[in-house]
């Protein structure tokens, strides 16, 4: 039997590091694994990690690409990251980025073909009341009924998703799409459109409203009141409770931002990269940017490199597949295993390993 | 420094040296939305057509694919990057890249586009689709005559044009040889899930069909049909493993062909942007065998009926034909033009249930 001890003293130095180690061990154990699928291993990881950035090929295009890709990812990131921080766990992000995005395509499309620059602010706003609401639903169930929000987050996503699909084969189908389902193309219309503000950097009002986030949230957690509430929360409910902190305050607190940020995340990608809601317009960023807040330590800094780190997996992943025929279900075990080493290793710092004979619960202790 | 700078130099002196030894005069791409899978479905498909490629011209072509690509920002990237790296001619094999598509092709006026499916064209971008709805026609004949309850179990995916005709075109023919059979139609809004597709077949034959068609890409319901003893026709690939006795035959998507002649034009310098919607003629559109349980008769029928849409003497839609709601559609011996096929949006007269909106 194998035993967990918290260790007294946990080096900060291999905390801090944890990361950058998780990455070293995820790009080994993939070169193995791509050597065993007849790939050369360098080859492989050197057209993820480096091709992107620096070839001569690529670079140029897929810069920017990486931080149009990261962006989402950030922006869910650092919602979920509060809750986290908080012991509150919403799994659902992928269903309120998808409310978001409808929400905001309702309000946008229901002034089409209108010019006014107001409109994209309100789709803006919509998107996040849309995030939030579909967020506060688990919140309440589990402040009032005690239900457990990780299931319930996560079912909404379903729920979401059957939601986007009737929208674009409904409500939103395009009139002059022939028939076939999805919105119009928010971003070839103006008053809703979110384009590269800056020819060739990849640069949308996501990318700069992401940046805010990440400033704002350093803020917000290293000098408010709050900052500090949700981590008693987190790290001693009771204690938390004798100061006076209302759980039923701090769950919904914590849901409706994360929802938030996923839902105006949802309303960015929507006007920019993906332009029109279609049946699959979720991909994924909701699931993916859990990895990115665990990978970024939580912290809003550590987020922002775990996010953009992320984006060149999936950038680089394509590059490697084909250029080297790689199948796409490898380099989702290759992402896969970030998570899992990064995990694992933060248990080993946190807590002392032993082997026993004894029974895993011994009373004694 | 200068040592790494001397293994890179030596590096892109070896990268030179093989790229030169291996280079092919053409590199295809192909982008699939779904991983490619193991021997059935729509995707798979589209990579046997990536194969026939590379069996036919040899090194004179080479041909890459990415997998799993969600369709908009992301496909425009990998499309993009696929042009960056050199490519020449980008085939994307699902609706939804339709505008990622037009967008890369304009920033790439050399590389050559060709669009499964999709509606619009430019200098660079070629589109193609398949008449699916005549291979529907056969395997709606063979369901009328041989269903001993006069109910056909339909699982269809997306309320979409595409699904519609299929509908349409089956029931049509089905009704032609049984006036009295009735479609139950379950919409499952989904192209590929095993658990629903299972579960919307098994409704279907509590519902008394003993005829299974499947407008989506698993091979769930060929099992439950093989599980419970009724009929069922295959999609997109020949899904006879998965019901040896309950595939009564599959319509087959065949793109080798096309992707065969594209490639070779673009090879000898003769492509140009077009539209392709071929069907059982050239066998864009295929049938699978038929399958021994359907009667000498029956299969004969099938079989003459197949080469009379083939040939054009037979078109699956031939007036009278009635909108549901009873309105005139297609008076006596006329066909139903093209336009109004891509854009079908109702169900023909005597078909129950709505189109979901």
């Amino acid at each position: 039997m194998i035993k967990l001890t918290p260790r007294d003293h946990q080096s900060k130095l291999l905390t801090a590091i944890t990361p950058i180690i998780a990455v070293i061990f995820t790009m080994i154990c993939g070169g193995v694994l791509f050597w065993i699928l007849g790939k050369n291993p360098f080859e492989a990881i050197k057209l993820i990690f480096w091709d992107p950035l620096m070839s001569e090929t690529f670079s140029d295009y897929a810069r920017p690409q990486i931080l149009i890709k990261a962006s989402p990812l950030i922006l869910i990131a650092l919602g979920l990251s509060i809750g986290f921080r908080a012991n509150i766990w919403n799994i659902g992000a992928e269903g309120q980025f998808i409310m978001g995005a409808l929400i905001s395509a309702c309000i946008g499309l229901a002034f089409y073909p209108l010019e006014n620059r107001f409109i994209f602010p309100l789709m803006i706003l919509g998107g996040m009341v849309g995030g939030a609401f579909w967020a506060i639903i688990p919140a309440i169930l589990k402040s009032r009924f005690n239900t457990n929000e990780i299931l319930v987050s996560l079912m909404l996503v379903y729920i979401a998703e059957q939601a986007l699909a009737s929208a674009s084969i409904g409500i939103l189908r395009n009139p002059e799409g022939s028939g076939f389902p999805g919105s119009r193309n928010l971003n070839h219309y103006p008053s809703t459109s979110n384009p590269e503000l800056i020819e060739g950097s990849g640069i949308h009002w996501g990318v700069i409203f992401s940046f805010l986030a990440i400033w704002f949230f350093y803020y917000l957690l290293k000098n408010h009141k709050f900052g500090f509430q949700i981590k008693l929360f987190g790290d001693a409910p009771r204690a938390a409770s004798f100061a006076g902190l209302k759980t039923e305050y701090i769950i919904l607190l914590c849901f409706s931002i994360s929802g938030a940020l996923a839902g105006v995340a949802g309303m960015f990608e929507l006007t920019g990269p993906a332009g029109a809601i279609t049946i699959d317009f979720n991909v994924g960023y909701g699931f993916t940017a859990i990895i990115v807040a665990f990978l970024g330590r939580l912290n809003p800094v550590g987020i922002f490199f775990a996010g953009l780190l992320m984006a060149l997996t999936y950038v680089g992943g394509e590059i490697s597949q084909f250029m080297l025929g790689i199948p796409a279900a490898a380099i989702q075990v290759f992402q896969g295993m970030l998570l899992f080493f990064l995990l694992s290793i933060d248990l080993i710092v946190k807590f002392r390993l032993s082997f026993t004979k004894q029974n895993f619960i011994s009373r004694k202790d | 420094m200068k040592y790494i700078k001397f293994l890179s130099l030596i590096s892109l002196f070896f990268v030179g040296i093989i790229s030169s030894v291996f280079a092919a005069d053409l590199k295809v791409g192909f982008i699939y939305v779904n991983p490619v899978g193991e021997n059935t479905g729509w995707d798979y498909q589209h990579d046997l057509g990536r194969k026939a490629v590379e069996e036919a011209y040899g090194d004179k072509v080479e041909t890459s694919y990415v997998e799993a690509v969600p369709e908009g920002a992301d496909a425009e990237r990998v499309m993009t990057q696929m042009a960056l790296s050199g490519h020449d001619m980008i085939f994307a094999t699902s609706f939804g890249f339709m505008d990622p598509v037009m967008n890369v092709a304009s920033k790439f006026p050399n590389v050559k586009f060709e669009h499964a499916t999709g509606y619009k064209r430019s200098d660079n971008v070629a589109t193609y689709s398949a008449r699916f709805y005549e291979g529907r026609s056969i395997i709606g004949h063979i369901a009328g005559r041989m269903t001993n309850t006069d109910t056909i179990g339909y699982i269809a995916s997306y309320p979409i044009p595409e699904v519609i005709r299929g509908i349409n075109s089956a029931y049509l023919a089905a009704k032609a040889v049984n006036p009295n059979i009735k479609f139950k139609v379950v919409w499952v809004f989904t192209w590929f899930d095993p658990a629903k597709e299972a579960d919307a077949a098994s409704t279907l034959i509590d519902q008394g069909a003993d005829m299974i068609m499947q407008h989506t890409d698993s091979t769930a319901a060929m099992t439950i049909a093989e599980e419970r003893g009724v009929f069922a026709f295959g999609q997109a690939s020949d899904m006879k493993k998965f019901g040896p006795r309950a595939q009564l035959t599959s319509i087959i998507d065949d793109w080798a062909p096309y992707y065969v002649e594209r490639v070779g034009k673009a090879l000898n310098g003769t492509w140009k942007s077009e539209d392709t919607w071929d069907g059982l003629a050239p066998g864009m559109a295929a049938i699978s065998e038929f399958s021994k349980e359907i009667p000498e008769k029956i299969r004969k029928e099938a079989q003459n009926l197949h080469d009379a849409i083939a040939s054009g003497t037979i078109h699956s839609f031939t007036g009278p034909i009635n909108k549901q709601d009873g309105s005139a559609w297609l008076s006596t011996g006329e066909t139903a033009d093209d336009g109004t096929l891509l854009g079908m949006n109702f169900y023909v007269e005597g078909i129950e249930g709505d189109i979901p909106q």
